[in-house]
């Protein structure tokens, strides 16, 4: 586990993203200490004073559900800063303890003023009222003054394209033009700090698109913020740090890349047993290590990316820590977007008489070359280890062999570039 | 999607500087500060209000039809069959008067009972001040009081009641029973949350305390003997000496004050606690309630 104040935004990755000045001078504006947050589920709740009164003294039972625990960290002025999770992993809880809509148990949290959050969009719209009325309304909401907000009005109209509609009431809008008119009220806010949750990544693609410009403008003027997501591509190309919760545990701060990969892993170590922080780094069953592993090009030399087209040329080196009876290695590709690209296995290249078996200390060589046909991209190889050739019974659950990106440009789409051997023709008529 | 990379941050005004840090205590009644809170409060009303008022052709007269009826069912019950109201000087006046306070009493408890849980939205995805949502009802409730005040005073002039300088304290009034109503609204929601009988219970209370103060009747056993065994205690509602005095400032100078009429200073005390208690409360009980309220929805 990352100490909270493991950050490593002064040492990583200069290569990466050279050039890019990040707020680390700046004045921090959020400073969050020890948050613990325990939700109480009652496993039968009593909601009624009749039930009160037949059982006046039976004790409510309550599950305790603790959705986050000392999580620390600082957030500085103009950074643009991503709390990524899977799904349960108490992000939402703590954009809500950030925004004041829950309290926390434990914990400090100080803010360089009001921040505005924006977690659903449209919330407190009356349907019974018109746009105008709901525009001040919701501007209010959000922090503005009463009189700012009704001069803003036109202009919200205006970036809404909804002006004719000014006067109707929003029972008669359509669900498009309810949204369009909620996102162009959010814009007006003036907080320097914004909580952004990952619902408002809703809407078709050119509302998406909306959504990201207006995302870069505001981190370009400056202005501090907080997104919660699981879209690792909106950290990798919005966020200057990110933040990674996993069973409401803080996992890690830092460079975007690495919370990108250590999601990545988080999520497919817990697709074969339960979640807990502790089998990502260790699993009990940990019967094979991994010793070594690379990338090489043509020439024999170790490289970190491959250019376009170019097979990937690997090798990597396990080590038994048991004895292993019929060892397979399986490996998978994935994207950086977490899909699976191709996978194959493998079991040992055996002599003649060989036992297929490996014993405690005995070390395998695997290596080999991959057909390319990968996109401009980021990816992972991972590997896993099985016994008695089946794959559930593991030996080592899958780890990152590989993390290599593909450079080069293919005007092509798509995850993998394909010869495609297609004729088009017209019929003769 | 773009893979660009982030495009560098031009270099802040003044790095390294301090920012002035202040604490986030977390949700509560009052959060974000007084002038948001009036601000919220003031629009959220208005606009129930203008809905009500503006959002139908005949919203003024909707508003008031509902009290009108009641008047009149009453007053032909009370005068006609009982013969009570023949023996009360000005008793339709009163009748009228009474039913819109009580009404103002009634319509904003019932909104207010159900109001946060009703707003949930707002409470779970905004960071709002809590304590503008039961307020607001209550404020909503007010303006229409004072629409359908605006119809009472016609008909009293009508009726002939002679203006008396006491006239002036009806604001008083007002502030009392508007004080009365929110601390009961204040309660109400915030026990609704957890217990949802309340919304019940609260009808069944609001009932009894429509026909146990003194509303259809004045609370003055020279005028009704039947009141005498039970007045002493009737005269723990707070409402009881309310509706009295309203009686005499307003309606007739002749009539008992509150005091004369619960039967001395002495027996003013029971209402005067029990009106402070509500207060009390309804404001620890909200505010109690204010930070968990997003989570207990």
């Amino acid at each position: 586990m990352a100490t909270p104040s493991s950050t490593d935004t002064a040492t990583e990755a200069p290569g990466q993203q050279a050039g890019v000045l990040r707020p680390v001078d700046a004045p921090v504006v959020i400073e969050a200490r020890g948050i613990d947050k325990t939700f109480r589920i009652p496993s039968h709740r009593i909601d009624s004073f009749k039930e009160r009164m037949v059982h006046p003294f039976a004790r409510v039972e309550y599950r305790e559900l603790r959705a986050l625990r000392d999580v620390s960290f600082e957030i500085r002025q103009g950074e643009f800063f991503g709390i990524v999770g899977r799904n349960g992993s108490g992000k939402s809880t703590l954009l809500k303890i950030l925004a004041s809509i829950y309290r926390a148990d434990a914990g400090t949290i100080r803010m360089a003023g009001q921040p505005a959050p924006f977690i659903e969009l449209g919330v407190g719209f009356n349907p019974d009222v018109s746009a105008r009325e709901n525009i001040v309304l919701n501007g209010v909401m959000m922090g503005l003054s009463q009189r700012e907000a009704r001069r803003r009005v036109d202009a919200v109209l205006d970036f809404a394209e909804l002006e004719e509609f000014a006067d109707l009431k929003l029972k008669n809008y359509s669900s498009g033009m309810m949204v369009r008119l909620a996102f162009s009220v959010m814009l007006q806010s003036d907080a320097e700090i914004l909580l952004i949750d990952e619902v408002l990544a809703v809407g078709d693609a050119a509302f998406q698109q909306k959504c990201r410009d207006v995302f870069h403008e505001m981190r370009n003027a400056g202005r501090t913020i907080v997104l919660v997501t699981h879209d690792m591509t909106a950290v990798e190309n919005f966020c200057h740090r990110a933040l990674l919760l996993h069973d409401g545990e803080l996992v890690h701060i830092g460079e975007p890349e690495h919370v990108q990969r250590q999601y990545l892993r988080l999520n497919f170590a817990g697709a074969d047993g339960d979640s807990g922080a502790a089998k990502r780094v260790a699993v009990p069953d940990i019967h094979v290590r991994l010793v070594d592993s690379w990338l090489e090009n043509g020439a024999g030399e170790r490289v970190t990316n491959i250019e376009i087209g170019e097979p990937i040329r690997f090798g990597a080196a396990f080590e038994a820590l048991r004895d292993l009876e019929q060892p397979s290695f399986g490996f998978h590709c994935y994207s950086a977007d977490g899909l699976e690209v191709f996978a194959f296995n493998r079991r040992l290249r055996l002599e003649e008489g060989q036992p297929d078996r490996l014993v405690e200390g005995q070390r395998v060589r695997i290596g080999g070359t991959i057909q390319n046909p990968l996109m401009p991209g980021r990816y992972f190889l991972k590997s896993w280890v099985a016994r008695l050739r089946n794959p559930g019974d593991l030996a080592l659950h899958g780890i990152d062999v590989l993390d290599f990106v593909v450079f080069g440009t293919d005007p092509r789409r798509g995850l993998v570039s394909v010869d495609a051997d297609v004729d088009v023709a017209p019929d003769a008529t | 999607m773009s893979t660009s990379p982030p495009t560098p941050l031009e270099p802040l005004n003044d790095p390294g500087g301090e920012v002035a840090l202040s604490d986030v205590r977390g949700p509560s009644a009052v959060g974000g500060g007084w002038k948001r809170f009036f601000e919220l409060l003031y629009l959220i009303s208005v606009t129930e209000f203008k809905k009500t008022y503006f959002g139908t052709v005949l919203g003024y007269v909707w508003s008031l039809v509902r009290p009108l009826l009641l008047f009149a069912v009453l007053l032909f019950v009370f005068t006609k069959i009982f013969r009570l109201g023949s023996t009360v000087p000005n008793y339709p006046v009163m009748l009228l008067l009474n039913i819109v306070l009580i009404g103002f009493f009634q319509e904003a408890t019932n909104n207010a009972v159900t109001s946060v849980v009703g707003q949930e939205a707002i409470v779970r995805k905004t960071q709002f001040p809590r304590l503008v949502i039961p307020m607001a009802t209550v404020l909503t409730s007010l303006l229409n009081l004072g629409m359908n005040l605006i119809a009472v005073v016609i008909f009293m002039l009508v009726y002939g009641v002679d203006p008396t300088w006491t006239w002036l304290f009806l604001p008083l009034l007002i502030a009392i029973l508007f004080v009365l109503t929110s601390a009961t609204s204040l309660l109400l929601s915030s026990l609704y949350v957890r217990f949802r009988d309340i919304a019940i219970m609260w009808s069944v209370v609001a009932a009894a305390l429509f026909y146990g103060s003194p509303i259809l009747y004045p609370f003055d056993p020279e005028v009704v003997p039947t009141l005498e065994p039970y007045q002493s205690v009737m005269a723990i509602n707070p409402l009881t000496p309310f509706f009295a005095q309203v009686r005499h400032w307003i309606i007739d100078p002749t009539a008992p004050t509150a005091v004369e009429a619960v039967g001395g200073w002495t027996h003013m005390i029971a209402p005067t606690a029990i009106f402070v208690a509500i207060c009390v409360a309804g404001v620890w009980v909200f505010s109690r309630a204010a930070p968990r309220v997003a989570e207990e929805l």
